[in-house]
């Protein structure tokens, strides 16, 4: 094992053990908040495998999350579905869609496959308030309390709900870990990088990219499966075009083709918004600020500014 | 052995200034005995904290602004009066944004961290359905002014209730009659196409047939619609009344382009005032509401026979006969919902007496005392008018206001009775376990 595979392997499984470790010492506020940041960093890290490694910038990935979302909460509320079936079936229905839009979408590049992923969010977003009979349009649904029992544990409770997170948050992790360290990742990145290099070195450059957007669709959706599961609601607004953005800032904040990048982007922006609520009502004009500060001083990110300046070997 | 206490040679006797001190001083504490001894019968001076999940961003900022000061005002009024249990209300706002995510997290926020003793105020269905559970889950009473139907669907839990303001299925229902007896039995409905126009849908149109009359269309329209026009010519030629509710900023262009396509000539017409809440009816562009019908959850206009308490709770608030704010008459308030707020709190502290609430542990008891109310009579607590609660729903009844609008103003034409607003119970949720 090399010395910076060494040092990579100690970072990340340093990173997953605090994680563990914290459920037992956090008060019970951030306790709730570090299952949620999880989960969504799940989103951003499945983001992060699209944008950071392959440079194909989407702003439809809501699409995706919602996805797992209602396919997890229709399943049950539709077909009664069991939790684990319906976990399932959320994934599955992400990892479909994700790959027709792949199919459809990466006809583009560049700023057209920008606004087609966008334009494909945004159908998706109506077709929910369409069919308003059976997902309760933008009011959205609950998923009951006696439905969120998964292995014959209540998901509701918070060290269930904490440890369902952090697992997933682990399947994301070794999933995004295996792929930037596999020849399939390393073919992404030459794809970011230069695609007519990588097409002319004999790459199937159409087919790496369809797999890369079924596989970042696929941890979205089990995030987006994972969010309703864990807090029990399932509704329209996470497939609005703010929820595609999200995971772009999330991911640009923590440092785009970095592993951790997304998890300290997504933990970094919640606790900006949490903390400046506390001090003034116009919170958003100070999250405003920093982030422009951030993007000003550290456009890597923040981890993408520690791999350029101390770490060179972070994946 | 103990030591001796020694007088210093200097300093012992006062001087006029340290007299004046003195009394300066004492005066002072004297002055604030009024504020501290209204407490001194509680077993804690601890406040009572209400964390207020408001919308201070987001679609639902106007309404948020109003829910605030409204809230304010009633936390003012409550604390003048000697607050809850000997103690003081504290107001703890959180912004959630309009989101039903973030709703979530501030109903965390209250529970864990400012360690609220209630969560309330909650107005956009969406944030309430998305924020419920997690209230439920924590345990923590939530009192949602919503007029969403979500509550007493039975959609949510135990620990959330409405018991200030009317849900939208008995204020669409109650309508029915007075479309039916004074506009016209034949219909065309006009509705936001998403879950807020399909309740109207759904509800109206069972109630007018349930009257005699018929919906000959519904018209939804899509909620990224800025242009309305292509949509009227679907309006059968004979249609008697349009009913209408468009929620949201393209209400202005709908209005407008619905008086270019009929001209004088209009069928009667009957809407919501949420399309037009926070905005000024005599804005350009609404002369072609004159003459049109509206419900209002409570009449923003003051009417000739106003109620004391209206007058009590309109000066309480800083809301002026226009229903504008008396420091900005541009400044038009949510006056159709905002009451509810105050009423929530007024219930709480009912609530609370009754129980004898004096911390977390008894938010159970809490909640069964708020279950155990019925009549809500009319008074400076109810502005709005007299309701009846109904502990197994969660849901509060009471009278809804009719007003047409004359002269760039809204006339009160009709109140339905409380009776009107009945529909039978869809939960039971005393059965649920605290």
């Amino acid at each position: 094992m090399s010395g910076d595979m060494r040092k990579s392997l100690l970072l990340h499984g340093g990173v997953l053990v605090a994680l563990f470790t914290l459920q037992f010492v956090l008060p019970a506020y951030h306790h709730g908040n570090l299952a949620r940041i999880m989960v969504l960093a799940s989103y951003a890290a499945g983001y992060n495998l699209l944008f950071g490694y392959t440079g194909l910038l989407s702003l439809g990935h809501a699409l995706f999350f919602a996805a797992g979302l209602y396919g997890m909460g229709l399943a049950m509320s539709q077909f009664g579905a069991g939790t684990g079936l319906a976990l399932g079936g959320g994934v599955f229905l992400g990892a479909l869609i994700g790959g027709l839009v792949a199919v459809l979408a990466l006809r583009t590049e560049g700023v057209a496959f920008m606004i087609v992923t966008l334009m494909f969010a945004q159908a998706g977003y109506l077709t929910i308030l369409y069919f308003g009979a059976y997902t309760r349009g933008d009011e959205g649904f609950v998923i009951a309390q006696a439905d969120r029992v998964f292995l014959g544990q209540d998901l509701s409770d918070p060290r269930n709900r904490y440890f369902f997170a952090f697992t997933i948050c682990c399947v994301s992790f070794v999933m995004c870990l295996s792929v930037v360290k596999s020849q399939f990742g390393k073919v992404l990145v030459a794809i970011r990088e230069n695609e007519e290099r990588a097409r002319m070195l004999g790459y199937d450059v159409a087919k790496y990219k369809l797999v890369a957007v079924v596989l970042s669709a696929t941890l979205s959706a089990l995030s987006g499966a994972a969010y309703g599961l864990l807090f029990g609601y399932v509704g329209a607004s996470f497939a609005s075009v703010q929820y595609s953005i999200f995971p772009l800032l999330w991911v640009l904040l923590g440092g785009a083709g970095t592993v951790l990048g997304p998890l300290v982007g997504t933990a970094f922006m919640f606790y900006l918004i949490d903390l400046s609520s506390g001090l003034t009502t116009a919170y958003m004009l100070i999250a405003g600020v920093v982030l422009v500060c951030l993007t000003l001083f550290a456009p890597q990110g923040l981890l993408g500014e520690l791999r350029r300046r101390f770490w060179r070997w972070l994946p | 052995m103990t030591k001796s206490k020694t007088v210093p040679a200097t300093g012992a006797r006062p001087t006029r200034r340290d007299a004046l001190k003195t009394l300066a001083l004492g005066g002072a504490a004297a002055a604030t005995v009024p504020l501290w001894a209204r407490y001194a019968g509680a077993q804690t001076s601890e406040p009572i904290k209400v964390g207020f999940q408001v919308h201070r961003t987001g679609i639902g900022a106007a309404y948020g602004r109003w829910y605030d000061r409204t809230t304010s005002a009633a936390a003012a009024l409550i604390n003048e009066q000697g607050g809850i249990n000997g103690r003081p209300l504290e107001i703890v706002s959180e912004d959630d944004g309009t989101d039903p995510k973030r709703g979530a997290e501030v109903v965390e926020k209250f529970a864990t961290q400012h360690n609220c003793d209630i969560g309330f105020g909650t107005l956009f269905s969406h944030v309430v359905i998305g924020s419920a559970p997690r209230a439920g889950e924590l345990k923590l009473p939530y009192f949602v002014v919503s007029e969403g139907h979500h509550v007493a669907s039975g959609m949510l839990n135990r620990y959330t209730l409405q018991p200030g303001i009317t849900d939208v299925k008995s204020q669409v229902q109650a309508m029915a009659p007075f479309v039916a007896d004074n506009l016209g039995k034949k219909v065309t409905m006009i509705f936001p196409d998403f879950a807020f126009g399909h309740d109207h849908r759904d509800y109206f149109t069972a109630a007018i047939e349930a009257q005699g009359g018929e919906v000959l269309e519904h018209i939804a329209i899509p909620p990224t619609e800025t242009s309305f026009t292509k949509y009227f010519p679907k309006i059968p030629r004979d249609t008697e009344v349009i009913y209408h509710v468009m929620v949201g900023p393209a209400v202005l262009t709908f209005v407008k382009e619905l008086g270019e396509f009929f001209g004088p000539q209009r069928p009667e017409m009957f809407g919501f005032i949420d399309s037009l809440e926070a905005v000024d009816i005599g804005s350009p562009g609404l002369e072609f509401l004159d003459g049109t019908y509206f419900w209002e959850g409570n009449p923003r206009y003051a009417q000739d026979d106003q109620s004391d308490y209206d007058a009590f709770f309109r000066e309480r608030v800083g809301v002026d006969a226009n229903g504008a704010s008396i420091s900005d008459p541009k400044d038009v308030s949510t006056y159709a919902h905002m009451f509810g707020c105050w009423e929530t709190l007024h219930v709480v502290k009912a609530g609370m007496e009754s129980a004898g609430y004096q911390g977390p542990k008894d938010r159970a008891a809490l909640i069964e005392a708020v279950e155990a109310m019925t009549d809500l009579p009319h008074s400076n607590a109810h502005p709005q008018g007299a309701k009846i609660f109904n502990g197994k729903t969660h849901q509060v009844f009471g009278h809804q206001y009719i007003t047409k609008v004359v002269d760039g103003k809204l006339l009160l034409v009709h109140t339905t009775s409380i009776e009107d607003t009945f529909y039978p119970d869809e939960v039971d949720y005393t059965t649920q376990t605290l």
